[in-house]
């Protein structure tokens, strides 16, 4: 039963609200854009705080998917949020989940950026939902992703495995007029009594790892019958359509109010349904494969031994839709071979307008005490990170040499060094060091390595909209920690008036044959809130 | 009732205000919305757009195709000029005329040249209009007014979205806003050009 009332949610908080609504009681994630939003939900959720469902951001991605898998185990359901690339750091954990099962309902909620608006690739977690042999879910609409949330725990329950929900940015960052269920009561404490599966040393794993394999069939007939897989029929034969996701709102306004001629398979639930595939193939005379991400399914239902062979199947692969980036009811009607607006240049007078460090963010100021030693020593390479402080990359700026995933700041430096590179600077923000960049600063203390760490810390997780972060006012103690020299550990505040002194520091450190770390602190000018 | 409207602005102009404004009052009558964002890198401080939906019927997608938006609102003219491809043919450009300025920002008015080609075009200073209705930040708002006649929403609708949004606020940042619309419209059914 659905009330009445209607929310206007974006996919992503639909997402947070079907977990508040399905009964977790935590919620584990590191902000990453396109997810964000669903953990933030949460955290202002009155209905979240009265349910006393947890909620506080974690170091990054491993910790959260691991903490979210310990409440798992406990019987209580879980939710673990991350951007596609996240999943790259929580792999280890997410992977070996699906081996071991779970307890309590753990739901992995991913958002992908197709089109790569706030990322360093498109890579299309399907591929790791698949990789892991795990059920993915992949609504279409924010309705479709509020509802599939529930039946996701629901589901995850069942067959005693981890359950992915992937979103893209176009769905995470859209409103729609959302219905809602009751909520329901969360678990009980249950911890499981006989945990061997739980215990993955390699003569329980092979076990697991072959009823993981067996369950696999179980799987494929759900996905056939949840009815969250659907045949249209269509009186036109000569194309068949597979659309996944949001493609299928893109097929649908491609035909401009009117009726949908083509047999039609809507996917959300994989393992695909090969009798649902089949029997299009089997009916259509070429099928459209429509997917926002990699082809990949396109790939796997071509013949890739004769590939001249695969003139029925039209889609990334084929050169009727893009290779890459996110779809668009443009595109795919071209794809269809209907008529669309032809695409007509811009006027010459619209300029880009790229994104930009705010003004009066400390960051600018630290890139312009960079980049004035720069012009005493001449070269220099600065490994930079991900963050704000990657627009140093573009003009007036151009301070940085690499930016490549959390935490490669420290390590990219270190292995330059070795190579003999000098000076060999990192950049790199306080959550992007607590994230995954703590563990490089040891590597470099444990080597001696030769280089200079510029920690620039603003207090909070600026790019993703002012998360907090994991160790504000304890970075300098973390480093001590770690085994940084006190005598080369040194504190500056980045503005103007302290330029020449903190040029002066960063060209004694940087002349200093050792690892030297320099937190440049100032509180981000956009999001830091006194506390 | 169908419309399609693209929001263009820069970071931090309030097209999401205007979008909210439009959403809540089409959601209050029970009209379906979609509508879409721009958050995380390329907010900072760059374009940001806004495609906005609301049909008495089932909308499919988010995004409007090429060639079918009916309604184009900018708060800054290039910014609004960039979006210029998803206009329809009988659909209407309305923009504030107020440069949000970049290094190599075209000359302005080269840029209303271009926006007055199209023919449907309606040029404002918001910024101007807002802060005689109290404060330049609703600017947004001059503009949603100064494009209210052309939607196929009712402006009542939006008026309420406008309380809606903006409610918890209290009375007089509801009632600036209010006039900050009312100032547009007003501008725009007695527009010549500009």
């Amino acid at each position: 039963m659905k009330n009445k009332k209607i929310k206007l949610l974006l996919g992503d908080e639909a997402v947070a609200l079907g977990a508040i609504d399905a009964g977790i009681s935590g919620i584990y994630g590191y902000p990453g854009t396109p997810s964000t939003e669903i953990i933030t939900f949460v955290q202002r959720s009155k209905k979240a705080k009265e349910k006393k469902i947890r909620s506080a951001w974690s170091v990054n991605e491993k910790t959260s998917m691991e903490e979210a898998l310990g409440m798992s185990f406990a019987g209580k359901r879980a939710m673990v949020t991350m951007k596609h690339v996240g999943l790259n750091v929580a792999a280890d954990a997410f992977v070996n989940s699906a081996i071991s099962g779970v307890n309590g309902g753990l739901v992995i909620a991913v958002a992908d950026d197709p089109s790569m608006h706030s990322s360093q690739n498109e890579q299309d977690s399907r591929f790791y939902g698949k990789f892991a042999m795990i059920p993915v879910l992949e609504p279409s609409t924010q309705q479709e992703a509020y509802d599939l949330t529930r039946y996701a725990f629901d589901l995850s329950e069942k067959v005693k495995l981890p359950v992915m929900m992937r979103l893209t940015t176009r769905l995470a960052h859209s409103r729609s007029g959302i219905k809602t269920f009751e909520a329901r009561e969360q678990n009980r404490l249950d911890a499981p009594t006989e945990s061997s599966r739980f215990i993955l040393m390699p003569s329980n794993a092979r076990g697991r790892y072959r009823s993981l394999i067996d369950a696999q069939s179980n799987l494929v007939e759900i996905s056939a019958t949840s009815g969250n897989n659907t045949f249209f029929e269509g009186e036109d034969k000569s194309l068949g359509v597979i659309a996944f996701g949001i493609a299928y709102t893109y097929l649908m306004d491609s035909f401009k109010g009117k009726p949908n001629p083509y047999p039609t398979l809507k996917i959300n639930q994989y393992p695909l349904p090969n009798n649902m595939v089949k029997k299009i193939f089997d009916e259509c005379e070429k099928v459209l494969i429509l997917e926002e991400g990699y082809p990949i399914y396109e790939e796997l239902l071509r013949n890739n031994i004769d590939l001249d062979a695969n003139d029925n199947i039209k889609g990334r692969l084929s050169g009727d839709l893009p290779r890459t980036g996110e779809l668009n009811t443009d595109l795919v009607a071209k794809g269809l071979g209907l008529d669309v607006v032809p695409e007509e240049e811009l006027p010459e007078i619209v300029e880009n307008r790229p994104p930009a460090m705010c003004v009066g963010c400390g960051h600018r100021d630290l890139y312009d005490e960079l980049n004035e030693l720069t012009k005493e020593i001449g070269d220099r390479k600065v490994f930079a990170d991900i963050g704000c402080y990657t627009l140093g990359a573009l003009p007036p700026y151009e301070a940085i040499d690499t930016c490549i995933d959390m935490g490669a700041s420290i390590t990219m430096a270190i292995g330059a060094a070795d190579a003999g590179i000098f000076p060999a600077i990192a950049v790199i923000g306080d959550s992007t060091f607590t994230h995954s960049g703590i563990t490089g600063l040891l590597d470099a203390v444990n080597e001696k390595a030769n280089i200079t760490v510029l920690i620039s810390d603003n207090y909070t997780t600026a790019m993703t909209g002012g998360q907090s972060t994991a160790a504000t006012g304890r970075i300098a103690e973390i480093c001590r920690g770690v085994g940084v020299e006190e005598d080369h550990l040194k504190l500056i505040v980045p503005l103007k008036k302290f330029m020449k002194e903190n040029v002066d520091i960063i060209r004694n450190e940087v002349n200093y044959n050792g690892v030297s770390v320099i937190i440049a602190q100032r509180e981000c000018v956009k999001f830091y809130k006194k506390m | 009732m169908q419309d399609n409207i693209i929001l263009a602005g820069v970071g931090g102009q309030g097209i999401l205000s205007i979008a909210a404004a439009l959403a809540m009052g089409a959601l209050n009558r029970g009209l379906n919305v979609k509508q879409s964002e721009v958050h995380g890198m390329s907010q900072r401080g760059g374009a940001v757009q806004s495609h906005i939906r609301i049909s008495d019927k089932e909308i499919y997608s988010v995004l409007i195709p090429r060639g079918q938006a009916n309604a184009i609102i900018g708060v800054e003219p290039m910014e609004a000029l960039r979006y210029m491809p998803f206009l329809n043919k009988n659909g209407y450009m309305v923009t504030s005329i107020e440069p949000y300025k970049i290094p190599n920002y075209p000359d302005i008015d080269k840029l209303k040249e271009e926006l007055n080609s199209f023919g449907n075009t309606i040029l404002i200073n918001a910024g101007k209009i807002a802060k005689k209705a109290g404060n330049k930040k609703a600017a947004n708002m001059v503009v949603l007014g100064a494009a209210s006649p052309f939607l196929s929403l009712e402006d009542d609708i939006i008026v309420e979205g406008i309380k809606t949004i903006f409610g918890a606020k209290g009375e007089r940042i509801v009632n600036l806003n209010l006039d900050a619309f009312n100032m547009g419209k007003e501008f725009a059914l007695n527009y010549t050009s500009l």
